[in-house]
């Protein structure tokens, strides 16, 4: 009887073997890693906006406090992008004339908010607070980053229901004095920053066990 | 074909003496490569394809509408789903335990069976597995049931029965399917080598692994076999308990019991055997295997069948006896009141025909003898075992603790036919297996042509036909 398969149907036979398991694991790897990287998560990600606003100009070089626009921060979910009066109550006196400011102008003149371009958006089905996470020690720069260093703002971390739970399982890694909450250069040591994280949370009545509870973000 | 040589068939004879190696192998290798399509076969398999269309439309509408097209509402959210993936999952269990506990015990009936028997485990588990998922609701999210490294930072809930259930049925699926597959590999060689057409020559070849039944082959595979086969024996145990599990873990009066795991696993048999019946007794006649699937094997699937179900009928009277004596009201209500007299009467009164009083009949030497009964009591039991389930499903969640919400369920249109469409999907697979490969181990029957051969003193038939 002669043979159905050449020789080499054997050495076919084990590469594909480690040819399935190679292309299983590649496939599964390779959907791990898109969910992560930055097409996903969006982190870094530079967006136009209609005024090319910089965050590192005005913070940094200005030195002006998150909280002057950002109002609403220490009271409200959410932090408030400020009306174009507040743009104007420095712009009506420098760079008033300036080309790049023509649509806060015109924003003012036909009394239209100006459309920016939203940097973050959680999903709808998680209840996020501004006004908790600032009263209770979480820093502007924990979330946001660097926001004095960036020209046009982008998004610092990813946002994603692994990165809230690094923090609602261990605060005190994250926690400020009042004060220092707005600070963008605060830097500590670990040792430093766990015995201020832990001073803070017996302070602020903060209890990590129920900040894990499903209907702390899901209500 | 060598007929000439055949004797007459004796009472207990588990194969027809007088059968060769070379006549079992032509006998059931012929099944496959020299019987041409038959109008039977056509028909069978276009039944069988036109239900599985029916699934392929339902679980579409099911994918666009959601699960709002069942009858399920609260209070009863467990419907035909759960019903069925029990049903499914206890039909399959005949051919793990066929397959692994009768081989280690040396049941040499069990030869002739256990293919098919395993083909029907791997096909039931199929269609079983597809009812969690199309009850999930989002069923595109399946893959969160799996414990795997994702941006949520969460894993399962692994204090949850459903989650061992996730767990239980897919090991069920994979030792099975691997334990066919296995068996399957001396078979796949002798189609290669005797099969004319190329492509059948390829394509069984390339599933044979280069198999050329040297005794290093045979040594590896006997040894691979019992191995699966050990490790098959606790699934016969373990999955149906788990199903179990979902319901008992629960505090649903009538589902909260402990008798629930070992009452369940008999009632898996009791119907796996009753659908191995049901297709042993047409596949026998239409195929010409009645010296292959004697009376013998039929009588001795009706004996496995009586005794399971007394263990299910013990079950039930535990159940009432425990919810008596218990003294525990809601449990009282559900098992003494609601099931024998509430609106789902007649259900439960059905129940009890076919799973408890029926099954007496084999009893009786006449009632185990005489096939077209046998198929007939077979049908009785999968229906009596697939009411079961509804029984419990439905007449625990209708009537909760909190007697405003309470309701009436019926399954809607769509329930019947995602029902009917698994029916469909499980022929169809059914009767493209009858077509390409061996219904009946070729391997084992030589095996067991030496074996009986021995046993009667008779001479060394002639040796096998292995290409």
């Amino acid at each position: 009887m002669s043979q159905i398969f050449h020789p080499s149907a054997n050495t076919l036979a084990r590469v594909s073997i480690l040819g399935i398991g190679i292309a299983v694991l590649g496939g599964v790897g390779g959907v791990f890693a898109y969910v992560r990287s930055p097409y996903q998560t969006q982190v870094q990600v530079i967006r136009n906006q209609p005024v090319p606003f910089s965050h590192a100009h005005h913070v940094r070089d200005v030195g002006i406090d998150c909280r002057y626009c950002h109002s609403t921060v220490e009271t409200a979910s959410s932090a408030g992008l400020p009306p174009t009066h507040t743009c104007m109550s420095c712009h009506s006196q420098i760079w008033g004339s300036a080309d790049m400011l023509a649509p806060v102008r015109s924003s003012l003149a036909e009394n239209k908010p100006i459309v920016w371009t939203r940097v973050h958006d959680l999903p709808d089905f998680v209840y996020f607070s501004h006004n908790i996470h600032v009263q209770k020690g979480v820093g502007c720069v924990s979330c946001h980053g660097r926001v004095d260093e960036m020209p046009l703002a982008w998004k610092a971390e990813p946002m994603t229901m692994e990165w809230c739970l690094d923090c609602h399982r261990h605060p005190e890694k994250h926690l400020r004095d009042p004060q220092d909450v707005v600070r963008m250069d605060l830097v500590l040591s670990s040792q430093e920053q766990q015995a201020k994280g832990k001073e803070l949370l017996m302070r602020n009545h903060i209890e990590p066990d129920r900040l894990t509870n499903c209907s702390v973000c899901h209500r | 074909m060598h007929n000439s040589e055949l004797e007459p068939m004796p009472p207990n004879a588990v194969l027809r003496p007088g059968h060769t190696f070379a006549s079992v192998t032509d006998k059931i290798g012929s099944l496959v490569l020299v019987r041409p399509y038959e109008l039977k076969w056509f028909i069978g398999f276009g039944i069988g394809f036109s239900l599985l269309m029916t699934l392929l439309f339902s679980a579409a509408r099911l994918f666009y509408y959601g699960v709002g097209i069942w009858g399920i509402d609260v209070p009863v959210m467990w419907g035909f789903a759960i019903v069925n993936f029990v049903w499914w999952i206890g039909i399959g269990h005949a051919g793990t335990l066929i397959s692994a506990i009768l081989l280690l015990l040396k049941q040499e009936w069990r030869t002739s069976i256990n293919r098919f028997a395993e083909a029907m485990t791997l096909f039931a588990v199929a269609c079983a597995g597809m009812f969690p998922l199309l009850h999930l609701g989002r069923p595109w999210l399946f893959f969160w049931l799996l414990p795997y490294p994702n941006t949520m930072g969460l894993w399962p809930q692994w204090r949850s029965p459903l989650i061992w259930d996730v767990f239980a049925v897919s090991t069920y699926a994979t030792v099975s399917l691997l334990f066919w597959y296995v068996g399957l590999i001396p078979d796949l060689a002798t189609l290669r080598d005797r099969a004319r057409n190329k492509w059948a020559k390829m394509g069984y070849g390339v599933f044979a692994l280069g198999w050329r039944g040297s005794a290093m082959h045979w040594h590896r595979y006997r040894t691979v076999y019992m191995l699966l086969a050990g490790l098959a024996t606790p699934l016969v145990v373990s999955v149906h308990s788990v199903v179990a599990l979902d319901f008992a873990a629960s505090l649903m009066p009538g589902w909260h019991t402990t008798v629930f795991p070992p009452y369940f696993v008999a009632g898996a048999i009791f119907s796996g055997f009753a659908m191995v019946a049901t297709l042993a007794i047409p596949l026998r006649a239409w195929y010409g295997l009645k010296d292959f699937i004697t009376d013998k094997h039929l009588e001795n699937m009706c004996k496995v069948m009586l005794a399971t179900g007394l263990v299910v009928a013990y079950g039930y009277m535990m159940e009432a006896f425990m919810a008596w004596m218990g003294n525990n009201p809601n449990e009282k209500f559900v098992l003494l009141e609601n099931r024998p007299f509430g609106p789902y009467a007649h259900t439960w009164r059905l129940m009890m025909l076919c799973n408890v009083i029926a099954p007496q009949v084999f009893w009786f030497k006449w009632a185990r003898t005489n096939v077209y009964f046998i198929w007939f009591m077979s049908i009785v039991v999968n229906i009596g075992m697939w009411l079961e389930r509804y029984v419990i499903v439905i007449t625990s969640l209708h009537r909760d603790f909190l007697p405003s919400s309470w309701s009436m369920y019926h399954g809607t249109v769509w329930d019947y036919a995602t029902y009917y469409g698994t029916i469909g999907l499980f022929t169809t697979l059914l009767f493209l297996f009858i077509r390409f490969l061996p219904v009946i181990s070729i391997a084992e029957m030589r095996e067991l042509v030496h074996e009986t051969g021995h046993k009667h003193g008779r001479p060394e038939t002639s040796p096998g036909s292995a290409s």
